[in-house]
This record gives structure tokens, sequence and C-alpha cells, in this order.
């Protein structure tokens, strides 16, 4: 594992690595065994931002994370979950043409290989989906929606995603789901947590 | 009154604060809530952290109970019980009318009495942007993911207090105030000079951004809030094209859109942001930056940076 480690301030550091499973794979053995006087562990697409609090030192946490050497693979620990979607989304079309598959196939791919939970971000509980069928990769859409529902089941990049609440959004949207996948009241309050795997399966 | 509460058991009633007014912006705030990062939740709290511990060490509160952070003043809440309170950040002209009619001044950072009844006011603050209003027990309404902040980016935690909201005030802690007032700098109404340590992305800049962020003062822009301050100075110029994917970020740090105007987060700030951050705030100018007016300007200085950079 390559990792650079870049000063973020006087109380975080961010570790940045060549690729997205082997940040998931630092995530999973930080949030496993966080060091001394770290407080959030905060994985994205490349890099691990690691917030810590006095009177841990930026190089006990910088030689605590570089010592770190992950396991292969994710735990078993995260979890599993079966998110039921009706797939009749408004880029579903859309995201056929782009990907040259029928709409039909677009489910097919979209329930037929799991996903893992890789990081949240955008909003509280929004989860970014990977290890899916690489046939879904379609761009953002040219111009984001003002308003996306709650549910809503969309894909970007290499990403899937389900809308934790309503808000605006940009990804391609083909489906939508009952499964809440934000709720304060629950603990934890987000379903698609770092790590947790997740099986899309048609619902009719 | 009194007899209603006889009646239900000869308990007073709930200690709270009623709001009458809450000016521009008045949010309930604490230090934020840590630990949820990973799931996408930012750690909001106090914009200015250390005037809001402040106050809850004059009440012999724990530091980080919740407070009111009242935005250009304007506040007006009556008390129901009698109340200890005190206010730090920026120093606003404040009365205390009691229920019989009789106004007094109160002083800044002192711990001040606010009898059943009685209306506190605040004015509008000469200098500095944010007063923290700190109630002895603390304000209690309930805890969002560990905190009573409320995080106006992502919605969560408590709503804004508006007319008529009742904010409760928690149990009185065991420890009583030590001290009647404390000895604080006001904020700054000139030129703010803030350290700043360079990085993470400061190699995505030409070699000399980081000496043109330091060169000249920026401007605070009307537009800022609690999420970040857009500034307005030396445009900072990019060595690099393409995209950096998202990755965490942190109060203070300066986040440069390509418009090469940076943004100054505070509190509020998104978890994850997609441009690059050429310095990051020391902990304490974090504070000092929160309580810059619109129109205000700031100077940045390199600090401790390279020591031990990798």
């Amino acid at each position: 594992m390559n990792a650079r480690v870049h000063r973020c301030g006087e109380h975080a550091v961010l570790v940045e690595l060549d690729r997205l499973e082997e940040v998931v794979a630092l995530y999973d053995a930080l949030a496993a065994d966080p060091p001394p006087g770290v407080v959030d562990v905060v994985p994205a697409a490349r890099t691990v931002l690691v917030r810590f609090e006095p009177p841990a030192c930026r190089a006990a946490v910088e030689s605590a994370v570089l010592a770190v050497r992950p396991a292969g693979g994710r735990g078993a620990t995260s979890g599993e979950v079966v998110i039921p979607v009706v797939y009749d989304g408004d880029d579903l079309a859309d995201v056929a043409g782009l990907t040259g598959l029928t709409e039909r196939e677009v489910v097919a791919a979209h329930t037929g290989t799991p996903w893992t939970v890789a990081f949240c971000g955008f909003a509280p509980g929004f989860g970014y989906l990977i290890g899916g069928d690489p046939r879904l990769a379609v761009p953002r859409r040219p111009e984001a929606r003002v308003r996306v529902p709650a549910g809503a089941v969309g894909l970007a990049g290499e990403f899937s995603g389900v809308y934790p609440r309503e808000s605006p959004g940009g990804w391609q949207l083909i489906g939508r789901t009952e499964t809440v996948v934000w709720d304060i009241a629950a603990d934890p309050p987000a379903l698609l947590r770092p790590g947790v795997r997740v099986r899309f399966t048609e619902a009719r | 009154m009194s007899e209603a509460t006889v009646s239900a058991g000869g308990s007073e009633p709930r200690r709270a604060l009623l709001v009458l007014a809450p000016g521009p912006l008045t949010t309930v705030q604490d230090l934020g809530r840590r630990r949820h990062g990973h799931l996408g939740v930012g750690r909001s709290g106090a914009a200015d952290r250390g005037a809001l511990r402040l106050a809850n060490r004059l009440l012999a509160n724990p530091e980080d109970a919740a407070c009111l952070e009242v935005t250009l003043g304007g506040l007006q809440v009556r008390a129901t019980g009698d109340l200890l309170v005190t206010l730090t950040g920026a120093p606003c002209p404040a009365t205390v009318t009691d229920a019989g009619g009789r106004t007094r001044g109160i002083g800044h950072a002192s711990v001040e009495r606010l009898p059943d009844g009685a209306t506190l006011r605040l004015g509008v603050p000469s200098r500095g942007l944010r007063t923290y209003l700190a109630v002895r027990g603390g304000i209690d309404v309930p805890k969002v993911l560990g905190s009573r902040a409320t995080d106006l980016l992502s919605g969560l935690g408590p709503e804004r207090p508006a007319p008529g909201s009742v904010l409760p005030v928690g149990p009185a802690p065991a420890g009583f105030p030590v001290a009647d007032l404390a000895p604080v700098p006001v904020p700054e109404s000139g030129v703010l000079l803030l350290g700043v340590i360079a990085g993470p992305r400061h190699d995505w800049f030409r070699p000399g951004a980081l000496a043109a962020l330091c060169a000249e003062p920026y401007e605070v822009t009307a537009r800022s809030d609690r999420v970040g301050m857009r500034l307005h100075g030396p445009r900072l110029e990019r060595a690099r094209d393409g995209e950096l994917p998202s990755e965490g970020m942190v109060p203070g740090a300066l986040q440069v859109p390509p418009s090469g105007q940076p943004t100054l987060f505070l509190a509020d700030h998104p978890v994850t942001g997609g441009y690059p951050v050429i310095a990051v705030l020391r902990d304490d100018d974090v504070d000092r930056a929160a309580q810059a007016r619109p129109g205000q300007r700031i100077r940045f200085r390199v600090t401790g940076g390279r020591r031990s950079q990798k």
C-alpha cells in the first residue's frame, strides 16, 4: 500500500492512496481499531481523513496510520442488506442508451452483482456503492435536478446510491425503493455504512 | 400560576427560555457531533468554539453544554424560573428588564441573574459577529446523534428558535461559578491576521500561490454563513487542471474553486469537498475568523507547516 500523508491543519491528516480498494481496506482497519485520540475517520474516493484531538499528537497518529496493515478483503462484520427496487426511474431509458444495454439488461446488471458501500458523503447517510457490474458506469446527468425524492436509486461514474432524503441531485435515476436508508432515531442512523454489502432486488 | 404549580404537585415549573425575537439568526449550538463523519454527518457546533467554552466555564457548566449562538444580536428572551446567564463572543449592548418593568444594562462575559419573568434584550454588536448566550444548566433540547447543535447545511439538530419557542434549561451542575466575569479580548475590528498551515493540496497550485495568499488582505464577502466565508482577494492560480476526487474537509480549510477565490470553511462545512485546499487555519484562528463581519479584511500568514511535512 503506497500511502502519502498530507498535513491538514493542526488536528488532522489526509492519507492519500492509489485505489479505492486501498481506501476501503485502510478505513476498515482504522475503524476496527482506532489509534488513541482519533475521533473521526472519513473515507472518500482516494483518501482517508483522520481527525484527532489532544493529547494525541500528529506524529503519533501519523505513525499509527502508516503502521496499519489492512487485512485482505472486507471483514464479515459490516453486514449485508437487501434493497428491493421498483425500476421505473426517469433516466432508465437514458442509462440503457448510454450503456448499450436494454432497460431489462440494466435491471439485470444492477441486481446481478452485489455492491459494497465504500464511503458516505454529499448528505448524511448517502452511501457510495462500488463493486457492481462495470457495464453500468455512466456519467452524471448534464444538469442536476433541483428535487430528487428520498428513496431514488441512481448511478454516477462507478457508483450506485440511494438518496436518503429529498435533495437536489445529478445522478442518473433508475428506480426507487421504500427502504429507509437514513433514520436519526435508529442506531446507527445510516443503513448504508462503509463496508456494508448491498444486494438490489427487483420489486414488482 | 403558583396555584397551578402547587396543584400539579408542588414542583416549580420547568426552567426555560421563552424566545420573543430571534434576531437575524439564532441557533442552538454545543461543541458538535464527533465520530459520525464516516456516515456523511458533519461536526457542526459553535462557530467560535472558544467563546462557547468560556461561556460554559463562567457558569460552571460542562464545557460542551448547549448555548444560543446569536448572529448580529437582536435576540430577546424571557426567563421562566430564576436563571443565571452570561454572554461571550461578540460584545453587544444588553439589557435585563425584570417582571416589574425595571431595566438595567448587563456586562459582557459576566455572570448575571435573569430572574423569573425578566426579559433579556441584545442590541447589535459593534465588533464581531456571533454572541453566545449561555444559561446555567445548559439549553436542554433533545440531542440528535449525540449533540444539540443545529447543522444548517444538513438540517440535523434542533429547529431554529422562532418567536414563541420554549427552550428548556437543564438541571444546574454541581459546581458553582467561581468568577464574576472574565477579562477577554474582544473581536478585532480592523484587518484580522490569521495563521495557516500549508496543505493538504498546496501542490495543486502554482509555486507563487501560497505567497499570493499571504501577500494582500482578502475581504469577507456578504456570501458568508455558518458553512463558510467566501473571500475576495488575490486569485490563486492552479498548477494542474482536472478534478480532485472528493475528500474529507475540516473547519478552517481554505478551499479554492476554479474562480481562484478561496472559501474559508466554518462549523457547518460539507463533510467532503471536490476542490483543492491550499491551506488550513490554526484552530484558534478559526474562532477568530468566525467573528469576522462581511466587509472586514483578513490577512493570512503561513506558520509551522513545513517542519514535518511529508
